[in-house]
């Protein structure tokens, strides 16, 4: 099997006495989409701020290309190339698509930004990722629509030459058309060869572009399998009931001891 | 980045088609204007339309207003509210307020004027004095407000009430300090010289013409987006006319008695307020400071994930408005040639609030530029001069400046609302 770019060992973590996270083990490899499903609450949202380095871990590793690397922070975890881009999409509105696509890293010229550099290397990443629904790379966020701003936050990622992406709900507040777009996008990376995370809960989406699917119940991975071998219903079951045949958690944690 | 079948190598001119439509003609970017202002985005445009209703309204009320003795008043006057706008604008982008500036201005200027007169200081160190002053006033609000989350209202609020204090301990109420420094006095009173004056205001025009040209010929040469080179024709013209404009008219003889006395050339506070002009104008659209005060005022939560230390960016935007503040009181102490308890009291922040908000900066944050406040403060300085040639009431001018404020709040609120239904 192919090395993990991204793996995360034996996480425990706990907010207070609520013990979120029991011993995830979490693998994204390269090329492919990996899908992390779960019900509200399984604890998908915490697994992926301790991967962003916005909440510490309690205990557990974390593994870069094979190497255990410390991670103390949203800066050291985009050092390593991982990018996070979030539900609610972390985009200015007062701020056009080249500015928040280079937010926080401007590029520097002799007096001032280098508009000029920043400006034709989004439209490079743009149509490099065959992005050709906005209308200029100089309009103000606030005038795109819910999928164009998906597209911004995602090209915005790989941009700055990222391995692994992480989609935080990517298509929850999208159309028709404008999920297909994403989805193609989120292909797109995987078939460049970064590892793809991505978030959801519309199976429909899971299958389509997900190579393999985590399922988390209640704090714990109940599976972690090839997206080819199990259907639709036994991920529904996996993610409901934590256990689905041979497949899941052997015994129902809702009932032992936390 | 792995390089992909479908990547374009080529830098991107084909990769959005209508960007070109930005770039196209002065009838488009004109249409694309009215667009924005439909969709909210007024920009200068009230102030301007101000500026012009209140020149008519006062030039046919009183025949002294168009003075060019008048007109040279008015640029003086205005002086220190453009600079205090200009200040307030940076914690206005984070949506927060300061309404300690004006009396922070106030004590500025009271150790400014007790180290010129008890210490004997020079005149520029007892300016750097003033200016520290008001940086640490800056430092200390913003610190409270970052650190530990107070609203600003609030902490502006009690500094408001706090630093009354200074002056009054200091002067002692009742009393006064001169402020008849050469220098500092000089800002309001004495002019540039009529040649410098000229050699000054083209230089202005000649470098901005070649700046423009130069990025025009740059982006379009890149395929980048530019706007038509019509319209970066007008706003050479009309920025030279502007310049040249008012270099003519304040270098000409302005006495109001031309046989016995001679005035003429511009006063030294125009300079000043240009000079800040340019350098935080280059400071908000040229550098990493700026566009994360743009971002932190827009999407706080964005721009922390994106890696800027939002703590330092609101200390910052404190200590430069309370700077400013101190600049601020020192033009107006220079104006009126002492400092008072009762400096920088009054109705003088809400003024340079008002003129910052008139001038298009948004109350809600993530808005405005350097220009908005010197373009408002000119509309807000008209009010209380043309109102003091008519020789009105001063509640007259209480009423009228609050009434403008509201009016300012009230077109930010609309262009708002009709920003966030159109989503321009």
């Amino acid at each position: 099997m192919v090395q993990p770019l991204l793996e995360l060992r034996g996480v425990n973590k706990s907010f207070g006495v609520v013990h979120v996270l029991h011993d995830v083990d979490f693998a994204v490899y390269p090329g492919q989409v990996t899908a992390l499903v779960g019900d509200n609450g399984a604890g998908k949202s915490t697994l992926v701020k301790i991967i962003a380095g916005i909440y510490g871990r309690d205990s557990g590793d974390y593994f870069f290309d094979g190497k255990k690397v410390e991670v103390h922070g949203p800066r050291d975890v985009a050092h390593l190339g991982v990018e996070v881009v979030y539900q609610d999409l972390a985009l200015c509105d007062n701020l056009d698509i080249v500015q928040n696509m280079f937010l926080g890293r401007e590029e520097k010229g002799r007096i001032g930004l280098d508009e000029i550099a920043m400006e034709s290397r989004a439209r490079e990443t743009l149509a490099s990722l065959s992005v050709r629904t906005v209308k200029s790379v100089r309009q103000s966020v606030a005038s795109l629509s819910g999928g164009q701003r998906q597209t911004v936050a995602i090209a915005k990622a790989v941009l700055w030459n990222s391995k692994v992406v992480l989609l935080d709900e990517p298509t929850a507040a999208l159309g028709v058309a404008q999920t297909r777009q994403v989805l193609d996008l989120v292909r797109r990376l995987a078939d460049r060869g970064l590892g793809v995370v991505l978030i959801s809960h519309n199976m429909g989406d899971v299958f389509e572009v997900a190579d393999r699917i985590t399922a988390l119940y209640l704090g714990r991975v109940a599976a972690d399998v090839p997206a080819k071998d199990v259907n639709h219903s036994q991920v529904v079951e996996l993610i409901t009931a934590g256990r689905s045949g041979d497949l899941g958690i052997s015994e129902n944690p809702a009932n032992a001891s936390v | 980045m792995t390089v992909d079948n479908d990547t374009q190598s080529a830098p991107a001119p084909g990769g959005f088609d209508s960007d070109n439509r930005q770039a196209a003609t002065i009838g488009d970017s004109a249409r694309d204007y009215v667009n924005r202002l439909r969709g909210g985005d007024m920009g200068s445009l009230p102030a301007i339309l101000g500026l012009v209703f209140l020149f008519v309204l006062f030039a046919s009320l009183n025949d002294k207003f168009l003075t060019t003795y008048n007109m040279a008043n008015l640029v003086v006057q205005a002086g220190s509210i453009c600079v205090m706008a200009m200040g307030l604008i940076f914690v206005l982008l984070l949506g927060e307020i300061d309404l300690s500036a004006g009396v922070a201005g106030g004590a500025a200027a009271t150790i400014t004027a007790l180290m010129l007169i008890d210490y004997d200081w020079t005149w520029w160190t007892a300016t750097l004095a003033g200016l520290a002053v008001g940086a640490v006033i800056g430092l200390a609000i913003g610190s409270l407000v970052a650190f530990l989350g107070i609203p600003s209202f609030v902490v502006t609020l009690a500094f408001f009430l706090g630093l009354q204090a200074v002056p009054l301990k200091l002067i002692g109420s009742g009393g006064s300090l001169r402020f008849n420094d050469e220098v500092l006095r000089g800002l309001s009173i004495k002019n540039v010289p009529v040649t410098a004056g000229w050699i000054a205001a083209i230089l202005i025009v000649v470098v901005y013409a070649a700046l423009s040209l130069w990025s025009y010929r740059t982006l379009s040469a890149k395929g980048l987006v530019h706007k038509p080179l019509g319209l970066v024709i007008i706003r050479i013209v009309v920025l030279g006319a502007i310049v040249l404009g008012v270099t003519a008219l304040l270098n000409a003889n302005r006495s109001p008695n031309p046989n016995f006395l001679e005035i003429r050339g511009i006063p030294w506070v125009l300079p000043l307020v240009i000079a800040l002009l340019l350098f935080w104008t280059f400071i908000l659209g040229r550098t990493r400071f700026g566009r994360h005060l743009y971002a932190v005022g827009g999407n706080t939560e964005a721009a922390r994930r994106a890696g800027i230390n939002v703590t330092r960016i609101r200390i910052a935007a404190f200590i430069i408005c309370s700077t400013m503040a101190a600049i601020s009181g020192l033009l107006l102490a220079s104006y009126v040639g002492k400092v008072s308890p009762g400096s920088g009291g009054g109705n003088v922040l809400l003024y340079a609030v008002a003129a910052a908000v008139i001038g298009g900066t948004s109350l809600f944050g993530g808005r405005g530029r350097a220009i908005d406040g010197v373009i408002g403060g000119l509309v807000i300085a008209t009010i209380p001069n043309g109102l003091g040639l008519l020789n009105q009431a001063s509640y007259i001018n209480f009423l009228v400046t609050g009434g403008v404020l509201l009016l300012a709040a009230s077109v930010d609120a609309i262009s708002r609302r009709r920003r966030s239904s159109a989503g321009v």
